[in-house]
């Protein structure tokens, strides 16, 4: 199963982290640290694998892939494929780079809670869940249809849905 | 700006980014966000924040945690967040408290209702939420509240729901196996599902299921394959396709799958061979996903029932990989060549130069992959050049964790194939010397184990040789600085039983060297221990010997300062050195026996030899002694001490029983009568249990490969280093014919080619034909050259055994006969039957042959044009069969090796294998002629031992 999802800019700061088993809060920040740390000393010729097991335990993988100033890591354990995870990797970039239009690291520093959004319709509980760039588009755009004029729901009372009308700022 | 696509945040937020961004300093991002959480915190607590600011407040706080720092105190407005009805307050409520919180986070149990609430929700997005949430924060007591909700979503009508559905119930599976163990079948029955996402997310947790048990999804193949063609054949929907490959993940895990059902499952394979094969056909290698099915078609071969063709087919995209610019597939070749030659070792020979160019890449994943799989290969004969370059590598790299690792395979690659004593105490010298506080302290304690054993050869002159080098070495790294202590200790106790024992070194030298050691690492009070001890053992070994002791003034010196040690453990053995110098050389031979490290001692647990003295007290008047039972019972406690037995743990009643006794860091053979001994129980220092406890902690599977591999080795060790009359008499008693026994004992005996003298040979043999090539054709051929010529081993054996049966004289028939250039009257020898039976190491270079006639001419053919090439130094390459009388034997070893073997792809490596045995048995062998011609007399009498078994060679080359 994937593990974690991390984003980070090559200075090292995270723009997003995940973590499929849950991590306390110090340890995420020491795992994003030493992740980083690898990183940052591999050249750009090299592999995108790294074995992790120093920094996540035993039987995991990283894959990393680098994107203008972003790198985008998955840990996963022995039972993915380190190429297929690349690909993945690829997935959830074409896709965001389909929704923002040309994506760059101020999109994504942004819109912190939409990346999650697409995230969380790419990889469900540390499973691969769609691989589709199109389909998982197709689905945040079901969603944030909502995030916009609010969805009312059937068991809603009158002084909840004023509430809830409110829409985004632009 | 797509972040205005419904996320957008507000102006605060947004500048609140920036200036972090801008920040020049950790601390002044810190500061930055500190202050963003006096703000949220003072927010968020006022009673009538609109709920839309809520949500973005909400959303800092996650961002201000995943900058580290703690935003705990809106956990619990993330939580009420999750009550809200409206969808997107809703689902920021949920990715909070998932991002927030932990399964047993004492806030769940208010989420708990919402969702189980929201899973039956009629809007399928609140669903989803819920689904969502449920795989991160549902723990073990609380999926029952949720599990009938979750099952019946199973059946929802949007395949997403179902999708989800069946993976949060894997999640489940995941966490608390037992409480879902029940509705297993529901992802057989999901299997089914008439979308393909669906059927593709079941994937999941079947290969769950059948990694833990694999026979009751046998049923499952012919679906799996099914489904697998199917998927191949492009009958999924276009919408399936990634990068033009069909359901690309499906194929992926569906592969998987195939592998862990396939596993040494004859007929289950067979249902595979033409999908495999097809996708192998297929598979676009051009693209990133296309490699990475065709990886996992590797994985999958490498692990079902072999199948040529396959394997064929496996090697040819390996050599794909290997030969690719990009690192990641050279990565994936290494990787997939590493799992392919377990099963036909041979492919590895075909790849040595783009092995040996991964291992010189400055890549440091691959040089490591490389190092792994070379792990994977390593054989007696190319031992030495994978340890060495293992131990490059290991004092080139920082990384402790890897450092540890490597470490400890070359101890355990050293320790299983060693050519020789010297070689083994050499590497771990190197170990010890890199790495010393690294490597298990159990290593170390092997070490001197089997410096005091010797390893296992009948002559003491060799294992006092043995030591003699020991000490030498180690008065040599004596003096470098800063030693680890693990090694220091080795090197202390080493020079203590050993350091005069050859009378090259004097008392006085060594017990100065000591004296240094002592003072160099004088806050390290094992090493300071073992140092003393080690002094002690000197004087007393020059007492006993009649020699008179001088101390010198710095150990003077040292065993004053010592005695007034905070140390009680230090101060104890000061004064038992004082008091050992103090005795007449009697007493002291028999306190301190020399080199009696390994004797076994009888403890006389009756302490009769008090008899007297108790006799004498008695009829002074004393009281009898009355045993502890008729005593508990006088005192009527024997209840209680039963009572006290069982509940020892929860009572703090006296305690009746011992302490429990201290682990000793000695091994335990190590006989406690002799002083020396005794003393020498240090106990392991805090630090190094600690060091052991936290790697446990840390890397649980590399402590259990401690446990298992680091642990004294014992049967490895006596194995390997077993005295031959050991061994054999180990082998007469298994006399079962099982070829489990017989390959066992007959690879055991086959490291037993330490025999120095064989070693030496082969490898001088072997040196020549290196030298003709390039630098790297010449590592190749070390590593590689190796893996054909696993045989040698055999034949060494042979030899060995020959040299052996001189003093094991039971069966020396069974000593077939390595090669003698004059010994050449019987033309093709078929070993006797009672070969098996006997397990006698020969076996290993003639395995029970199957009488072909015609595979014995060719084998008589074939050989010599290996043999021939020998002496020009290229494999292969000339035909001249002139040698033949010479060689005649090999065919006994080769090709009667080949016909055992239905993978005819090993014939070659097999006859190198043979013509290596030759060349280093060419000048030995006196009992060679008598037992050729017992063979031959054997086969007269038309015993034909009829056994195949191709996985004896299999694991013997493997």
């Amino acid at each position: 199963m994937i593990k974690s999802v991390m984003v980070m800019n090559t200075q090292g700061k995270p723009r997003l982290s995940k973590f499929y088993e849950y991590q306390p809060v110090e340890k995420q920040q020491e795992l994003i640290r030493s992740v980083f740390g690898v990183l940052c000393s591999r050249a750009d010729s090299v592999s995108n694998f790294i074995e992790a097991d120093s920094i996540f335990g035993p039987d995991t993988r990283l894959v990393y892939k680098h994107y203008a100033t972003l790198y985008f890591v998955f840990v996963f354990d022995s039972s993915e494929n380190e190429l297929a995870m690349l690909d993945l990797i690829q997935v959830f970039v074409e896709t965001l780079d389909k929704c923002f239009k040309n994506v760059c690291e101020l999109d994504i520093v942004f819109s912190y809670s939409k990346l999650h959004t697409i995230l969380d319709e790419i990889i469900f509980g540390g499973q691969v869940l769609e691989t589709s760039s199109a389909e998982v588009i197709k689905a945040v755009e079901e969603i944030s249809k909502c995030w916009k004029r609010p969805q009312v729901l059937s068991h809603l009372s009158p002084s909840q849905f004023l509430v809830g009308e409110v829409g985004s700022i632009g | 700006m797509g972040s205005q696509g419904g996320f957008g945040q507000s102006k605060e937020f947004l500048d609140l980014v920036k200036s972090i961004g801008e920040a020049r300093s950790k601390a002044e991002e810190d500061r930055i966000v500190l202050h963003e959480i006096e703000t949220l915190k003072r927010r968020i607590s006022e009673p009538d924040t609109p709920k839309r600011k809520m949500k973005e407040y909400i959303i800092r706080l996650v961002y201000v945690e995943m900058l580290g720092h703690d935003a705990s105190f809106g956990y619990i407005h993330a939580v009420k967040m999750t009550h809200d009805d409206s969808l997107s307050l809703k689902r920021t409520g949920y990715l909070a408290v998932t991002l927030f919180l932990n399964e047993d986070h004492d806030l769940i149990i208010l989420i708990v209702n919402t969702i189980q609430k929201d899973l039956k929700s009629d809007n399928y997005l609140v669903v989803c939420a819920a689904l969502n949430a449920v795989c991160r924060l549902i723990n073990e007591e609380t999926i029952p509240a949720v599990l009938p909700q979750v099952v019946e979503l199973l059946g929802h009508s949007k395949e997403a729901v179902r999708k989800k559905a069946i993976m949060a119930l894997h999640r489940f599976y995941q966490k608390s196996p037992s409480s879902v163990q029940h509705l297993v079948s529901n992802f057989r029955k999901r299997l089914c599902d008439n979308d393909p996402g669906v059927m593709g997310a079941t994937l999941c947790p079947l290969f769950d299921l059948i990694t833990i048990d694999v026979n009751s999804y046998k049923d499952l193949v012919i679906s799996f394959v099914s489904i697998l063609k199917q998927v191949a054949e492009r009958r999924l929907p276009k919408s399936y396709d990634y990068h033009q490959m069909p359901a690309p993940f499906v194929q992926i895990r569906l592969l998987k799958i195939m592998a862990l059902l396939g596993s040494g499952d004859k007929q289950a394979s067979e249902n595979m061979y033409t999908v495999v094969g097809d996708i192998f056909r297929k598979c676009d290698s051009s693209s990133n996903i296309g490699n990475a099915i065709l990886y996992e078609c590797i994985c999958c071969v490498s692990s079902i029932y072999p199948n040529p063709k396959l394997i064929e087919s496996a090697a040819d995209v390996i050599a794909r990989f290997l030969k690719s610019d990009s690192h990641n597939l050279k990565y994936m070749g290494i990787d997939a060549l590493g799992r392919l030659i377990k099963t036909s070792p041979e492919i590895a020979e075909q790849h040595q130069l783009a092995v040996i160019d991964c291992l010189e890449d400055p890549d440091d994943t691959l040089k490591r992959k490389t190092f792994e799989l070379l792990y994977k290969m390593t054989k007696c004969t190319n031992v030495e050049v994978i340890v060495d370059r293992m131990i490059d590598y290991m004092i080139s790299i920082n990384d402790n964790h890897y450092k540890t690792e490597i470490a400890s395979r070359c101890v355990e690659l050293a320790e299983q194939f060693a050519p020789s004593n010297h070689w083994f105490i050499q590497t771990m010298n190197k170990v010890f010397e890199h790495a010393g506080d690294l490597v298990n302290i159990k290593v170390a304690h092997n070490l001197m184990r089997l410096i005091a054993e010797g390893f296992g050869e009948d002559d003491d002159n060799a294992d006092s040789q043995l030591r003699s080098s020991a000490v030498e070495s180690y008065l040599r790294i004596i003096g470098e600085p800063k030693l680890p202590s693990v090694f220091l200790q080795v090197i202390c106790w080493v020079l203590g039983e050993y350091g005069t024992a050859d009378g090259k070194f004097s008392a006085s030298y060594i017990t100065g060297k000591l004296c240094d050691v002592a003072e160099a690492y004088s806050n390290d009070e094992t090493v300071k221990a073992y140092a003393v001890t080690s002094l002690m053992k000197i004087y007393a070994f020059e007492i006993a010997t009649g020699r008179k002791v001088d101390m010198l003034p710095e150990c003077q010196s040292l065993i004053e300062e010592l005695s007034a040690s905070h140390s009680t453990d230090l101060q104890q053995r000061a004064y038992e050195l004082q008091a050992v110098i103090g005795l007449d050389a009697r007493a002291v031979e028999i306190i301190m026996p020399s080199d009696a490290s390994c004797e076994d001692i009888e403890i006389d647990k009756n302490l009769s030899f008090l008899n007297g003295y108790v006799q004498q007290a008695i009829e002074k008047g004393a009281q009898p002694y009355i045993s502890e039972n008729e005593r508990s019972g006088m005192l009527n406690i024997s209840n209680f001490r039963n009572q006290d037995q069982h509940e020892a743990s929860s009572m703090h009643s006296l305690r009746f029983e011992a302490y429990e006794l201290p682990k000793p860091s000695m091994p335990s053979r190590i006989p406690p009568v002799s002083l020396a001994s005794t003393t020498e129980l240090v106990p392991v220092p805090e630090p190094s249990y600690l060091r052991e406890t936290q790697k446990v902690a840390s890397s649980p599977s590399v402590s259990n490969a401690d446990s298992s591999e680091l642990r004294l080795r014992l049967d490895g060790v006596q194995k390997k280093w077993g005295r031959p009359t050991y061994s054999s008499s180990e082998t007469s008693t298994s006399s079962s014919t099982s070829q489990k026994t017989v390959n066992e004992v007959s690879k055991v005996d086959g490291t037993g080619t330490v025999n120095s003298k064989a070693h030496d040979n082969s490898y001088s043999s072997r040196k020549p034909q290196v030298e003709i090539s390039s630098e790297k054709q010449k590592l190749a051929a070390s590593l590689f050259g190796g893996s054909s010529k696993t045989d040698k081993r055999g034949s060494t054996v042979g030899h060995k055994a020959g040299k052996a049966s001189s003093h094991a004289v039971e069966k020396p028939q069974t000593t077939k006969a390595p090669v003698k250039s004059t010994a050449v009257e019987t033309i093709v020898v078929q070993p006797p039957p009672d070969l098996l039976d006997l397990g006698e190491p020969t076996v290993v270079s003639s395995s029970p042959p199957s009488v072909d006639p015609f595979k014995q001419l060719e084998g008589l053919i074939e050989p010599t044009q290996v043999t021939s090439s020998v002496n020009h130094g290229v494999v292969g390459a000339n035909k001249s069969p002139d040698l033949m009388g010479l060689y005649v034997e090999t065919a006994e070893s080769g090709p009667s090796t080949d016909d055992a073997n239905p993978l005819s792809g090993l014939t070659n490596s097999d006859f190198k294998n043979a013509h290596e045995g030759i060349a280093t048995q060419l000048s030995k062998g006196p009992n060679t002629k008598h037992s050729l011609e017992k063979d031959a007399l054997v086969r007269q009498m038309g015993v034909t031992p009829t056994s195949h078994n191709p996985n004896l060679f299999k694991d013997l080359l493997g």
